[in-house]
């Protein structure tokens, strides 16, 4: 042995590298899931196995260039983020470097053994307190806020474990690391840790009961998700699954947005960094990047970090949710996760399950969807925040009973299903309207009752029910001919086409189509099932069907989409009016 | 000094193991020395204790265990680049093989290069033309995509590449342009077709070639892509060129990973693959794109031949996961001697909708394509239903998009291995297809631009 692997014997010593799988013997003070430096470079990994002497360590960064021998040091740390102002308009790597930082250090292409803060040490915030000196606070109190962005007010929480009296409660500009209150002999900055595989625990759940509106037709009126619900969107390549994750982290009305890109594409990330500062919340207009936190760990960047990054984002989410917000997670894809899941297993040699996943996936996937919800936070005001978790699957040749989808729909409540011949026709999003679901109908229809209409259930049942009896009038077509329908059959196909064509699709692309309110979804559709009942009793009373396709109403409605949201209600009320006179005049005439 | 070690205990397959080598280094590159002298290049696997697994490029055909020599290099694999590198040709491991001089390096690079931080990419929404007409109608290329064919044996997959590296321009500028290949287990005569033309454009000058040929050893090809693509990201982003990069056949480069995988005895994933197939692929496409600040880019065009034209079968389908889209080559439309036969309702190019309209194409671009799309859709299922029900049993809106598809897949997909249209001339041969159908149907164009377009045509 070389003097220099003898000088390093006092810390653990590598046996075995094998890609991002690293294993040591005789590192101190090794525990489960601690983070670890790995070689002369000191890598960043995390123990994921212990064995007697030996520990496996899944490396967050590339391995080349490392040997037996070379050095192994425990942190003493779980992997943990940093919680505090500074979180919102950052992007971040799968372990919470921030991507400026490492450009910093390195250039344009990642280096390695870079370690970065997390929240700059550097920039003040104004730290207004809301606590008194001499008030009692636990876990949760808000003891003081900053206006992290024009958007959104930073509510800075007492930490688990500190409870007691506040001794002191400054005022001013502050780092995040400067001590900001005292409470019972302990001193708070803005800036706490949170290991990442721990969810951050609510006050207690309630039952969602809140739509989160996404302004995505087909979602907000067929498959609706709750605030603190959970959706997945699987579908093969080019379905649309990052266009809807993009289009829900655009429009959603919730107040933050974590969005993680795991395992995709690097210029997704730089479309979602050029555009969301360019775009703005319909509410506030400002910018929808100052609710936004970015996760990057893309498909060429090391693999480890892909199964930490969705872990990251869920307890930044929860963090905001602990403050009293609606807070909305996007994971573009779970799929990724899960093949990281493999890969390390794999190298572990575990036994390997269905399609060589380790047998707990699908407690991995529970585990972590069970952390979205709705309830009352920790703290003495008994505010509520919710948090919601979307992910995109992407099953092998767009297969859905493979394990991902499979373990993943058991647990989640929503399912969008991508469909391959929607999106070859540009039908977006390519939603598969007979396959997908909601489970959160019924929780939601009060709401729908009283802030939108009454009517509300009606019509999106009369819409589901044409659709499906679409695709069995579709079928007779197909074998015998579109002459074996009767009339109401056939005015059903045309009125579906409707559906699909002016009320379904949505473009993304489209300044006006790409957000739709809940009330110009409901009287757009409205327009159309409207047109369907009256057309029905029409056609019974012996209308001609050709007669109500020329109607000078239908271009209208074909076109009525893209009415703006301003002249909506209007123009589409006038529109179903216009539908009933017009047909009234045809019955007359039929007579 | 460099230590030897003659340690060899095992070889199996593409692999050898070697025992008592405690410095070996993970991914670190070793020569392997033949008694007769010969030199070959490995790459270290897994280093478990004091043993090695290595991966011969060459292959271990010849070698024995007794006399085979090893050297650590102390370092990853490592091509050497310098502006001479245009205009010639290397093999798959980056060494000249044209009789030329020694390329002297101005610098050497690690062969794996390292992920571009996304905080320093910058889109790729330049509109590139490439005169054909389904592409940069439908499925437009931009600078900095990567955009593979997925082709099948007997496909043309060759002539469109080489007909998109001769016609491929920008609208506005001209700039610097280089053409890299990447061949991976090609016969002789799809790689002499693809030198002939470009010497006959004169490109040749401006082109690198890396070439691993089907009777070059088959574990070469997993450095060659990697080769090819760090010579592509010194001339982008050190020499400010605009690069584009053909490899084929990724096939050809997925089975020998398969084969070392099935040699490291590893769990196999779908039709034998590695789970880490994906990853090993996207740590290619992803070095395609452009960087702030920095005036070059890297085009990716990969081609791959889909097993029984299957576009499920793991290799373009973990691609298509990666890449920005595809083209999709179609035998249907081969039949019909429709050329190129790309069909364009399973292509995509995702980053078109950036790329297209208003100061990039034309307005009408994007809204026109939209309805194209929904068209010859609409006209294909048509088709089938005739086929199931005879004619009579269309409507008259049936056959008019029935026409439209005939006719399309006649003037726009069709067209010369020499003819190169430019945008306009394409999306006015869209309007002219589109009118074929009453206004009623063209739902995704707005009447101001049907007004201007379509109008002013008649
Ligand atoms: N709502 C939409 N409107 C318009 N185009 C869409 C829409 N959704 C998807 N697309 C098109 O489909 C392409 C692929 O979508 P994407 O979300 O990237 O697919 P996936 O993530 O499933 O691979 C996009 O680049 C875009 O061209
Ligand atoms: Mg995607």
């Amino acid at each position: 042995m070389t003097n220099d692997k003898l000088k390093m014997s006092n810390g653990g010593r590598i046996i075995k590298v094998a890609g991002p799988l690293v294993v040591a013997e005789g590192v101190p003070k090794a525990r489960m899931a601690d983070v670890v430096k790995v070689g002369k470079n000191k890598l960043i990994g995390e123990i994921i196995e212990l064995k007697g002497e030996t520990a496996s360590i899944q490396v967050y960064e590339e391995t080349a260039g490392i040997g037996v021998g070379d050095p192994v040091v425990s942190t003493g740390m779980p992997l943990s983020v940093e919680l505090g102002p500074g979180l919102l308009q950052s992007i971040y790597d799968g372990i919470q470097r921030p991507l400026q930082e490492l450009l910093k250090a390195s250039g344009d292409f990642i280096g390695r053994g870079i370690a970065v803060n997390s929240l700059d040490r550097k920039k003040k915030w104004d730290f207004t307190p809301k606590a008194k000196k001499g008030d009692k606070v636990k876990p949760g109190d808000i003891l003081g806020t900053v206006q992290e962005t024009s958007l959104i007010e930073h509510r800075i929480m007492v930490p688990v474990g500190i409870e007691g009296t506040v001794d002191e409660i400054k005022k001013g500009s502050f780092t995040v690391a400067q001590t900001v209150a005292k409470v019972s002999g302990k001193e708070v900055s803005m800036l706490q840790h949170w290991p990442v595989r721990k969810p951050r625990p609510f006050a207690n759940k309630l039952p969602v009961r809140e739509p989160l509106v996404t302004g995505q037709r087909i979602i907000d009126t067929l498959f609706t998700i709750a605030k603190g619900g959970t959706a997945c969107i699987p579908g093969p390549f080019g379905s649309g699954k990052t266009v809807v994750q993009h289009q829900l982290a655009k429009w959603a009305n919730a107040d933050i947005i974590v969005f993680i890109g795991c395992g995709e594409r690097g210029n997704e990330m730089t479309d979602v960094l050029i555009e969301f500062p360019e775009l703005k919340d319909p509410k506030s207009g400002k910018p929808l990047m100052e609710r936004t936190v970015l996760i990057a760990n893309t498909s060429n960047m090391p693999i480890a970090a892909r199964e930490a990054s969705v872990y990251t984002g869920a307890a930044i989410a929860e963090y905001y949710r602990d403050m009293g917000y609606n807070v909305s997670l996007s994971a573009d894809s779970t799929s990724r996760w899960a093949e990281a899941l493999r890969e390390m297993s794999g190298r572990l040699e575990e036994m390997p399950g269905e399609e060589g996943y380790p047998a707990y996936l699908g407690a991995r996937l529970a585990d972590f969807y069970e952390r979205a919800g709705y309830g009352v936070c920790l703290g003495s005001d008994q505010r509520k925040g919710s948090f919601t978790i979307v992910g995109s699957v992407s099953p092998p040749g767009g297969d859905l009973s493979e394990p991902v989808v499979q373990n993943t729909l058991r647990i989640v409540k929503v399912f969008w299903g991508l469909d391959y011949a929607l999106a070859h026709k540009r039908h977006f999003p390519a939603i598969n309207w007979l396959l997908s679901y909601s489970l959160y109908l019924n929780n939601l229809e009060d709401f729908f009752k009283e802030q939108v209409a009454d009517d509300w259930s009606n019509i999106r049942a009369d819409a589901m029910r044409l659709l499906s009896e679409e695709s069995e009038l579709e079928e007779i077509v197909r074998l015998v001919g579109i002459d074996a329908l009767s009339a109401r059959e056939q005015l059903i196909l045309f009125v579906t086409k409707s559906i699909r064509e002016d009320f379904l699709f949505q473009s993304a692309f489209d300044e006006v189509d790409q957000y739709t309110t809940l009330k110009k979804q409901y009287y757009l559709l409205k327009v159309i099932i409207t047109l369907y009942h009256e057309a029905l009793k029409a056609v019974e009373g012996g209308v001609e069907l050709d007669r109500i396709k020329a109607m000078k109403a239908i271009p209208q409605i074909a076109r009525a989409r893209l009415i703006t949201e301003a002249e909506a209600e209007n123009k589409l009320a006038q529109l179903a009016s216009d539908v009933v006179e017009e047909i009234k005049t045809l019955k007359g005439a039929a007579k | 000094m460099i230590k030897e070690y003659q340690t060899v205990t095992g070889i199996a397959g593409p692999l050898i193991i070697a025992d008592r080598i405690p410095d070996a280094k993970f991914d670190e590159v070793v020569d392997i020395e033949l008694p007769s002298g010969e030199i070959r290049t490995g790459k270290i696997l897994e280093v478990d204790g004091d043993r090695a697994m290595i991966q011969v490029f060459e292959g271990t055909e010849g070698l024995d265990i007794s006399s085979t020599k090893i050297r650590l290099k102390g370092r990853g694999l490592e091509i050497g680049v310098s502006p001479d590198i245009l205009g010639r040709v290397f093999s798959g491991l980056g060494k000249p093989i044209d009789n030329g001089p020694q390329i002297i390096p101005e610098k050497k690079l690690d062969i794996n290069g390292a992920p571009i931080n996304p905080y320093a990419r910058d889109y790729p929404n330049d509109f590139i033309q490439t005169g054909i007409s389904s592409i940069d109608g439908l499925n437009t290329l931009s600078r900095g995509q990567k955009l593979p064919i997925f082709s099948g044996s007997g496909l043309p997959h060759s002539r469109i590449a080489a007909q998109i590296a001769r016609q491929a321009r920008v609208l506005r500028g001209e700039e610097k342009f280089a053409v890299v290949f990447g061949a991976m287990g090609i016969t002789f005569e799809e790689a002499e077709f693809f030198m002939t033309n470009f010497r006959e454009t004169g490109a040749i000058e401006n082109a690198v070639l890396y070439t691993n040929l089907a009777n070059d050893p088959a574990i070469e090809r997993i450095a060659t892509p990697r080769v090819a693509l760090t010579a592509a990201e010194y001339l982008a982003f050190d020499l400010g060129m605009h690069v584009l990069v053909i490899l084929t056949d990724m096939t050809n480069y997925c089975e020998s990973l398969r084969e070392v995988s099935a040699a490291r005895k590893e769990v196999p994933g779908r039709r034998g693959y590695p789970g880490y197939l994906y990853t090993d692929l996207a740590m290619l496409y992803e070095r395609a794109g452009r960087i702030k600040d920095k005036p070059g880019s890297i085009t990716l065009i990969p081609i791959l031949t889909m097993p029984d034209d299957d576009k499920t079968h793991p290799i373009p389908d973990l691609t298509g996961y990666i890449t920005e889209g595809q083209i999709i080559l179609d035998r249907g439309l081969e039949r019909k001697k429709v050329y190129p036969p790309i069909d364009p309702l399973p292509s995509l190019s995702r980053l078109r909708d950036k790329a297209i309209g208003q100061g990039k194409t034309r307005e009408d671009h994007p809204p026109v394509a939209s309805q194209v799309f929904a068209a010859y859709s609409r006209g294909r299922e048509v088709r089938e239903l005739m086929v199931v029900l005879g004619e009579g049993s269309l409507s008259d809106v049936d056959r008019q998009y029935l026409k439209f598809a005939e006719q399309f897949e006649k003037n726009f997909l069709s067209q010369g291995e020499n003819e190169n249209r430019s945008i306009t001339d394409t999306l006015d041969l869209c309007w002219e297809l589109l009118l074929i159908l009453p206004r009623e149907e063209l739902k995704r164009i707005r009447d101001e631009l049907y007004q201007k377009y379509a109008h002013g045509k008649r």
